[in-house]
């Protein structure tokens, strides 16, 4: 079912009302509508409730340019939202990336009872071309809710950090979900101890989202001495202007997972000798994201923020200025 | 069933003595008890505020959210599993305040609910400011020189953008105000309940004597079905009437309308995915 909200606050918080109750709930924004969703993105966080939003992005602020498009919501996806939760972004390359991710998205929010935020821009939504059929032979619908048997408590400290998730009238048990700290039972509680026991409990999720990366897409030699990083819906473009390349010497990485970062896409980037980053900003917010969890700085960075994408002969032309 | 099904035990409950909602916890824990409706089959959603806490103090299903979303939350799980009774909580603030814009489009969309208003005129949770429905002229923490915008009529409003059920009630009056409570749970549809309520600690004026003042209760003869009727009654001043204000059985529901449940009445967390319906979709696409 779809409904179309009076606004975006309300669109948030009705998907974690229908995630409480076992749907699989999913909200569809852009910037603005986006950030009138922060408080309840941060609710998914505190509930634990698996909600998957997906945000179109144009250039910013405000209305900025409302039919163009742009890469710059990437760091308001990762922080947005008070307090500390886990979350994961996924970022499509094409049109079947984005079928797959959003199949993904649901998996991992139900999996980890986080939210999941998918990243597109108004490019990627407005572009059509031919693809291979979609095999739906290879969907698998895992579901993770479980009976509740009397006495059941929605927030079980456990050692993955994730509670066995249940829903009203599934089994005997009650469930009460909470926006204040809570106990495992969901009543809001101010004790100290249990307020770090549940952060931290929260937080432990990432160890197991750590351990389910998406891979990156990989172009290039094994002793890569460069390293090409983009990412979302520039891959098309970057991978035309790769090919029109003569060096050797580089590859080519474009993230589907923006968020978190995995183990393999850090040892790729360890490896280089310099980073390039290309992506549809002013402040090249992933080169960031990078820098600080890789401490690894950015060369180069390719940056477009004038409300189109990127095309093919701008990345040629400014790869080859750094390439020399 | 008896009440005391819904009895948590060893909490320790934050309203202050002789606040209203302990009278309106009483008449929903009752109303829900006459109606057979067990903790397991119920969830209570609030928002914030001092109405809010009831989730914290009933045993049942809850789901205690943001300020003001309430209605967002309710409308939501109930749709997604309207085998559930859904009855909302919330105050003043939390609904025609913060959650003015919900409130509107909830009676709009018409959701199998209840909404129990627990309408103080203040805000009690934060120590006494002018909330929606504080009258004019109240002198308040914040407003000291009284209180100067209009107040917020749920009555009218509601009345006029079509709602099926509103009723007022009086904190104080616990027998009548679960009766009025139950039925509203038994009207299909949006219904709500707006309760007078006392607080003691910063309403100094609409007091328990004052409600019983400037209240009085309709009588067997009021027709309830009859709009224009009911809006000229939520329109007046003081006396203030008690009662079903207005009640229209034939609007749809948001479950009915939105199609899901009319083929098959299974809860959306019972359901598999159909890929043959997702095939379809691409079809539709190429």
């Amino acid at each position: 079912m779809a409904e179309q909200a009076e606004d975006e606050i309300s669109a948030i918080n009705m998907a974690v009302g229908a995630a409480y109750a076992g749907a699989r709930a999913m909200v569809t924004t852009s910037g603005g509508g986006f950030a009138l969703m922060g408080e309840g993105l941060s609710l998914a966080g505190v509930m634990e409730m698996p909600v998957v939003v997906h945000l179109g992005q144009r250039p910013g602020p405000a209305t900025g340019m409302a039919t163009r498009t742009e890469q710059a919501d990437l760091e308001l996806a990762l922080y947005s939202g008070h307090g500390e939760f886990p979350r994961i972004i996924l970022a499509p390359a094409t049109l079947d990336d984005g079928f797959w991710l959003t199949w993904k998205a649901f998996d991992l929010a139900e999996k980890f009872q986080a939210p999941v935020i998918i990243l597109t821009d108004q490019y990627f939504l407005n572009t059509t071309y031919n693809t291979r059929p979609i095999d739906t032979g290879k969907i698998r619908n895992d579901r993770y809710l479980v009976e509740s048997k009397t006495g059941y408590r929605r927030y079980l400290d456990t050692e993955s950090g994730v509670s066995p998730q249940s829903v009203p009238s599934y089994g005997d048990g009650l469930v009460g979900v909470d926006s204040h700290e809570h106990d495992e039972w969901g009543h809001a509680q101010e004790d100290f101890d249990l307020r770090v026991r549940m952060v931290d409990k929260r937080l432990r999720k990432m160890e197991g989202i750590a351990k389910e990366p998406i891979s990156p897409l990989f172009s290039g030699p094994d002793d890569f001495g460069k390293i090409v990083v983009s990412w979302g819906s520039t891959y098309p473009m970057v991978m035309e202007a790769a090919g029109f390349l003569e060096t050797s010497d580089i590859a080519f990485m474009h993230l589907r997972e923006v968020w978190p970062l995995s183990d393999h896409v850090k040892n790729l980037l360890l490896r280089a000798k310099e980073v390039i980053v290309i992506e549809g900003n002013a402040t090249g917010q992933l080169g960031s994201i990078i820098r600080r969890e890789t401490g690894i700085g950015v060369k180069h960075e390719i940056l477009n923020y004038n409300g189109l994408q990127f095309s093919c002969e701008v990345i040629l032309r400014e790869l080859r200025k750094i390439l020399g | 069933m008896d009440s005391s099904v819904f009895d948590l035990h060893d909490i320790d409950i934050q309203w202050c003595p002789g606040c209203g909602d302990f009278g309106i916890m009483k008449s929903l824990k009752e109303a829900l008890a006459d109606l057979d409706i067990s903790p397991e089959q119920v969830v209570i959603v609030t928002g914030i505020g001092q109405a809010a806490k009831i989730a914290q103090f009933m045993k049942a299903n809850f789901f205690n959210g943001l300020h003001g979303r309430t209605l967002s939350y309710a409308t939501a799980i109930k749709v997604s599993n309207p085998s559930l009774h859904v009855v909302a909580v919330s105050g003043d603030g939390d609904l025609y305040g913060e959650g003015g814009n919900h409130f509107i489009h909830t009676i709009r969309r018409n959701p199998d609910i209840t909404v129990i208003a627990c309408d103080n005129m203040i805000y009690g949770l934060t120590k006494g400011q002018a909330s929606p429905t504080s009258p004019l002229g109240l002198k308040t923490t914040l407003q000291f020189d009284g209180v100067v915008n209009e107040p917020f009529n749920p009555l009218s409003v509601s009345i006029a953008q079509k709602i099926g059920f509103v009723a007022r009630a009086f904190a104080g009056d616990t027998d009548k105000t679960r009766e009025i409570i139950k039925r509203a749970i038994l009207h299909k549809g949006f219904s709500l309940v707006d309760i007078f309520q006392p607080c003691v600690s910063f309403n100094k004026v609409n007091t328990y004597d004052w409600f019983r003042n400037n209240t009085f209760y309709l009588d067997e003869e009021y027709k309830s079905n009859d709009r224009n009727q009911a809006f000229d009654l939520a329109m007046k001043d003081a006396p203030y009437p008690l009662g079903v204000i207005y009640e229209e059985k034939s609007r749809p529901t948001f479950e009915d309308n939105i199609g899901v449940f009319r083929n098959d009445s299974r809860p959306l967390f019972r359901r598999e995915l159909d890929v043959r319906k997702l095939e379809e979709l691409l079809e539709l696409k190429k």
